[in-house]
């Protein structure tokens, strides 16, 4: 069944749209307009400006992220303990907003943020102080989580679903509560789940533009809508290699990070 | 006021509206191996969970020591248990699991290294603290997991079919040393198992179970030469159940011949069933017994051989060291003695019975 | 422990959260005024106005080919290269698998302006010979190929390693070819596994924005980056039309595919 031959297509295509792109940032990212090395691109990120949007974005996005953790986990217990959870169609409800176009579902953010806006109404008419949020890192950070929420509690549901019952039995029939049990047992044993979890939600919303963008007015810039201009308003491209490839680099830690606790079968969404 | 350390009152089961268990009566006095018998989904499993606090009954009160720990969580209670699947903590090694019920009830450090020494030297496995549960065999695995649960000095060791997942060598070995452990630690054991001969090498008490109810308790040797009913008699062992009728005590006719035997008290001309064991089928020249037969199977088994005699329109099974060739014509003898008979089962299901084990 | 009740009331509370956006989306479809807080009565004229716009059904043209075309092409890849993957040895496969990991664990925007880097000097580098290459349909396709490559590959990959080998080893005793074999056997077994990476490429293709922003030159929108560029001058209730449509059409699909005998497959994606 197996000849090398059928990996060729792929490889070759991997190698053309993959690996190649790939090299063509780290051309761009060390080199100037005349071709002639340079290191310049990448200190880029040192400027005020540069470095004031890779600050927001990182402080943005791990605050998200744990905004997301700290949502998601008690969701993933809550449902894989119910018989509610064992059913498909709560899961189906959880999942189902992840299927929903990213654009729309901001969109949705926007209408409910913004300045006479729905919530904003609301608000005033209940006599309580306006709902300032939009064109704040407030509101992207609220588009952030809500955008990213259900790949945090896909990943860690699945976990904690299938950790076996016994075990969690065998903790209980040892004298352990429960809060000890999920401190000394569950929550050691889905750790993979958080960690993958973590993964899904920080890398997205680090290096996000289009959520910026909607709710943040044009105003806000992240690393993201930096990198964004540098091309779409043709301002420098090596620059805005150079930027792209600090940025890499926080994600390269973080896939380091979480292929220590991956258990090589890869996580699908 | 007698040994009771376990009282199982009036405990009925529901699940999905069928009754696993129903008016179950049971209990188990101190220091004895008592295994729970019973084919799948007889209730033996929905037992031990009770016990263990794992599951609440529908009706009914579970009594330890004297005291009702019916709806108490099993963090609460003095008994251990020994999971099917081992269930240890992949994420902790050896040392920690055995340690976690220590750890919780708050031992010193040192009550704890002393505790840990002592469990993997009780099972054979010394030195092993810091090895991590998947990289131990199945054997291995199991007998941390008895570790884990008997280092927390619990009166009572449930265990719920602990050697399933065995090879068949191991689990023989595992036999012996589990009633060694019993006998070193002196706690009460409670084996849960469908595997008639693992029950009747272990236990001090069998208690046969089917469809929720009790079917017989006794001691090993009883259980198998006397069994009261036609399920435990084919349950346990091999064994010829034949229709008969009891035509006066010490008298019972199967297919129209009489044969002697030694039970009493089941009436004139009553229908009942017995039981013969294989091994007590003597085979020899026709006319000899008491009705001829031809052979009809033979197989080689090593132990034995195993036959099949037709007699009487039946076909019998007789294990025997002598071999008898297809075809041979043979008698069939047995000894009086080891002739049981039993009443014939108003329903398929036994009334509970509640008895001393 | 913690009441039930207070556990579904979390889990209402976060169901809430999730689907009150939406909700307001396809509320406001239905208003026949503009502003989102003042209701003016029910009305489908933004529905009207979403089937008279010809950018609009363009742009959902293009989406809707793309998702198939980039779909069918990154199941026949992945499913040979998942094939190929699945048979190497530990070393080669672990090289191999962190490339066809690359494009997920990467960000988006980052392999969008990869891709527009390499399509741009390949523009470059062609018009030297004369040749016109422009960044539009054909691009955008690469890259929807590329980035549905691994989604293919992950999903195939657990089936693979589920499948029967003697389930072939008789067919071959059997006489059967070895094309024959893994097209009548092989095959089958690892459809629930193809037919999801399917089906999860065509819908990645359909949400993506990043990389078909960063790919698709002048020309070809597709209905997300039609989206962003409205948007971006000021919200037009036909979105909340087209939201409502999407939204349903989404359900209604999941829906199909989880109540379809092929449930389990999607739940054992997930994994």
């Amino acid at each position: 069944m197996y000849k090398k031959s059928l990996s060729y297509p792929y490889l070759v295509w991997a190698a053309a749209f993959i690996i190649i792109p790939l090299l063509f940032i780290v051309y761009y990212g060390l080199t100037d307009r005349s071709g002639a090395f340079t290191l310049e691109n990448l200190m880029a990120i040192t400027t005020a400006e540069h470095s004031k949007a890779l600050f927001l974005s990182l402080l943005l996005s791990l605050v998200s992220t744990a905004i997301c953790l700290l949502l998601a986990y008690p969701l993933a217990l809550i449902l894989s303990n119910s018989k509610l959870g064992r059913s498909g169609f709560i899961i189906f409800l959880f999942i189902l907003p992840m299927w929903m176009n990213f654009l729309l579902r901001t969109l949705a953010w926007v209408v409910l943020l913004d300045t006479n806006g729905v919530l904003d109404t609301l608000f005033k008419t209940l006599g309580l102080p306006r709902f300032k949020i939009i064109n704040t890192p407030a509101a992207i950070v609220f588009g952030m989580v809500y955008d990213f929420l259900p790949f945090m509690i896909l990943p860690i549901y699945n976990v904690i679903s299938k950790i076996d019952i016994n075990v969690i039995n065998a903790a209980r029939d040892l004298g352990a509560n429960s809060f000890q049990t999920l401190y000394k047992v569950i929550f050691p044993l889905s750790l993979p789940g958080v960690i993958s979890g973590i993964t899904m939600v920080f890398v997205p919303s680090l290096t996000t533009f289009v959520i910026s963008t909607l709710l943040g007015g044009g105003k806000i810039l992240l690393i993201g809508n930096v990198i964004e201009q540098e091309f779409m308003k043709g301002t420098s491209w090596h620059v805005g290699s150079g930027l792209s490839l600090v940025l890499m680099l926080f994600i390269i830690i973080s896939m380091v990070l979480s292929s220590k606790y991956d258990n090589g079968e890869g996580n699908v969404l | 006021m007698s040994n009771r350390l376990i009282d199982l009152q009036h405990i009925t089961k529901i699940y999905d509206g069928h009754k696993v268990l129903d008016d179950l009566n049971l209990y188990f006095n101190e220091n004895k191996f008592l295994t729970l018998l019973g084919p799948s989904g007889c209730g033996k499993t929905t037992t031990l969970r009770i016990l263990g606090g794992f599951e609440t009954p529908d009706e009914g009160r579970v009594i330890f020591n004297g005291e009702d720990i019916t709806n108490l969580p099993p963090n609460k209670r003095t008994l251990n248990t020994v999971f099917q699947k081992y269930a240890l903590f992949t994420h902790m090694n050896i040392a920690e699991n055995i340690a976690f019920g220590l750890k919780i009830s708050g031992k010193s450090k040192a009550y704890i290294d002393d505790k840990i020494k002592y469990a993997l030297k009780l099972v054979n496995l010394d030195g092993y603290e810091k090895r991590m549960p998947d990289s131990l065999s199945g054997g291995q695995q199991q007998r941390i997991a008895i570790a884990r649960a008997i280092v927390n000095e619990p009166k009572v060791l449930l265990l719920d079919e602990p050697l399933g997942a065995l090879d068949l060598k191991l689990r023989q070995e595992m036999q012996y040393e589990l009633i060694r452990m019993k006998n070193e630690l002196g706690i009460t054991f409670i084996y849960v198992t469908h595997d008639q001969e693992e029950a009747l090498t272990m236990s001090d008490t069998i208690v046969v179970m089917n469809q929720g109810y009790i079917q017989q308790i006794g001691s090993p040797e009883d259980i198998y030469n006397e069994p009261t009913n036609a399920f435990v008699a084919d349950f346990i062992g091999d064994s010829n159940i034949f229709p008969g009728t009891m035509v006066e005590d010490k008298v019972v006719k199967i297919f129209d011949t009489i044969f002697p035997c030694v039970d009493t008290g089941f009436g004139h001309n009553k229908p009942v069933d017995v039981v013969i064991r294989p091994e007590d089928v003597e085979l020899g020249k026709p006319g000899k017994g008491t009705v001829d037969g031809v052979v009809s199977h033979q197989i080689f088994k090593g132990v034995h051989y195993e036959m099949e005699v037709t007699a009487c329109g039946q076909e019998w099974l007789v294990q025997s060291t002598k071999m008898h060739p297809v075809g041979e014509h043979v008698s069939i003898f047995v000894d009086p003695f080891n002739i049981q008979i039993m009443n014939k089962p108003e329903s398929e299901d036994e009334e509970a019975v509640v008895l001393d084990v | 422990m913690i009441k039930k009740w207070v556990q579904r009331f979390y889990l209402f509370l976060i169901i809430l959260f999730l689907y009150a956006p939406i909700g307001t989306l396809i509320v406001l479809s239905f208003n026949n005024s503009r502003t989102s807080v003042k209701w003016g009565g029910f009305s489908l004229k933004w529905y009207q106005q979403l089937f008279e716009s010809k950018t609009i059904l363009a742009a959902l043209g293009n989406t809707l080919l793309l998702a198939l075309l980039s779909a069918i092409f990154a199941t026949i890849l992945g499913t040979l290269a998942a094939i190929a993957i699945y048979h190497m040895k530990k070393r080669r496969q672990s090289i191999c698998m962190s490339i066809v990991n690359i494009p997920m664990l990467n960000a988006e925007i980052v392999t969008g302006i990869a891709f527009m880097l390499l399509f741009i000097s390949v523009g470059n580098l062609l018009s030297i010979f004369g040749i016109h290459f422009e960044m539009g349909f054909g691009t955008v396709l690469i890259g929807h190929i590329t980035f549905n490559l691994p989604y293919v590959v992950l999903s195939v990959m657990p089936k693979l390693k589920q499948l029967n080998l003697s389930m072939y080893e008789a067919a071959l005793d059997l006489g059967a070819g070895e094309g024959q074999a893994f097209f009548r056997i092989v095959l089958p077994d690892i459809m629930p596994g193809v037919l999801s990476g399917f089906l999860l490429s065509f819908t990645m293709s359909l949400d993506d924005f990043v990389i078909t922003h960063f790919v698709k030159g002048l020309g070809a929108d597709t209905l997300s980056t039609l989206i962003y560029s409205e948007l971006r001058k000021g919200i037009k209730p036909e979105m909340y039309a087209l939201s409502t449509i999407m939204f349903l059409a989404v359900f209604v699909v999941l829906m199909l595919v989880n109540l379809s005998p092929q449930k389990h497959i999607k739940e054992e994606q997930y994994r």
